[in-house]
């Protein structure tokens, strides 16, 4: 239902501020654009997302997403406050490595199989926080969509951003564990 | 450096697939139609979410918005035009893809807004999304922290991408 309020607001909001400002006479025009612009940029990023979604699928035949979730496990585990369960770290470095490397359809299957191996009844656990912290916070290393969007509007090389995703990822991501980590102290179960 | 970087993926794909024996273009295929699915998926929201963000700038509303919230955004050194993208992200993936296309079109990809916003976009995801997915599927009703905690993520990540904007290029 956000959407829904969301997209309302918009139009509400839009339609007033354009009456009042006196750009009431673009509105019909830029509802009308927006549609085109939608489908024009479908077909700007479909192509590299398809190429980069297919590239994806050889590293993960290939063992390549197996070989990272082994060498992120130790790591992940330390990351968890008191044990968990090794199916739970075998599902959680197969999910972050599957979110590294794009490939959303993997990763969320096993996220949901990592977050049903945490829970404890109704109430998060703190490795369930965990565990959606580093979700949200997104490592990348090839950012697709991102790139594709940049390539759709004539960027002079898409991809040059992928230095500045990974500094802002890395930052990111530490805040977000480290928040955790003080939230752990002070929030009452 | 980062002009090799397309290429040099590229053959590291294929190196290792042939290595590894896979059939790398049927993969590549399989991937593509994936990917291909993923289009489908998003492109009715586009459709009708891009008309809004559309009329929300041509308005001068997506303006306003910018005016209102840039004291809190200079504070954090964020740049103010990004706001209807900060303030979407975290909950819609499409809404967020959306508005970071209107910015690029509005502004360049390549000027700074641009740059900013594509490492916004390539850095975050749609947290409360991923919350709803994980916690529904685990039947969880009580978040406790687990909100703030992504949040902070977030605004961090918003940050340091208008930082990383400034100073990687």
């Amino acid at each position: 239902m956000t959407m829904a309020w969301i997209w309302g607001a918009l139009m509400i909001i839009s339609t007033v501020f354009g009456v009042i400002s006196g750009n009431a006479h673009e509105l019909g025009t830029a509802a009308l654009d927006g549609a085109k612009a939608a489908v024009e940029l479908c077909i700007g990023i479909g192509g590299v997302t398809c190429l980069w979604t297919g590239v994806m699928e050889i590293f993960e035949k290939s063992g390549v997403m197996a070989k990272i979730a082994r060498f992120l496990k130790p790591v992940i585990s330390r990351l968890f406050p008191g044990k968990i369960s090794d199916k739970a770290s075998k599902a959680i470095s197969a999910n972050i490595s599957a979110n590294l490397l794009g490939l959303g359809n993997a990763a969320t299957p096993l996220g949901i199989a990592a977050a049903r191996e945490l829970a404890d009844g109704d109430t998060a656990t703190d490795s369930l926080c965990m565990l959606v912290v580093l979700n949200t916070a997104s490592i990348q290393l090839i950012p697709t969509t991102a790139a594709a969007l940049r390539s759709a509007y004539d960027a002079q090389t898409p991809f040059e951003i992928i230095p500045a995703v990974w500094f802002t990822s890395i930052l990111s991501v530490t805040a977000g564990v480290i928040a955790a980590m003080v939230f752990r102290k002070l929030w009452k179960r | 450096m980062t002009a090799l970087i397309i290429p040099i993926i590229l053959c590291l794909a294929a190196g290792v697939g042939l290595w590894k024996k896979v059939d790398i273009y049927d993969s590549l295929v399989t991937g593509a139609k994936n990917g291909m699915t993923v289009m489908a998926r998003i492109f009715p929201a586009l459709v009708v979410l891009l008309p809004a963000v559309y009329m929300f700038r041509a308005s001068g509303a997506a303006d306003a918005l910018a005016k209102l919230f840039s004291p809190v955004f200079s504070f954090l050194g964020i740049p103010a035009e990004t706001a209807p993208l900060v303030f979407l992200r975290p909950i819609s993936g499409s809404g967020a893809t959306a508005v970071a296309g209107e910015l690029m079109d509005s502004f360049g990809a390549d000027s700074l807004i641009g740059r900013t916003v594509s490492i916004m976009l390539g850095s975050t995801e749609t947290t409360f999304y991923v919350i709803a997915v994980y916690f529904g599927a685990a039947g969880v009703k009580k978040a406790r922290y687990a909100v703030p905690a992504a949040l902070v993520a977030d605004i961090v990540g918003f940050m340091a991408a208008s930082l990383a904007a400034r100073v990687f290029f």
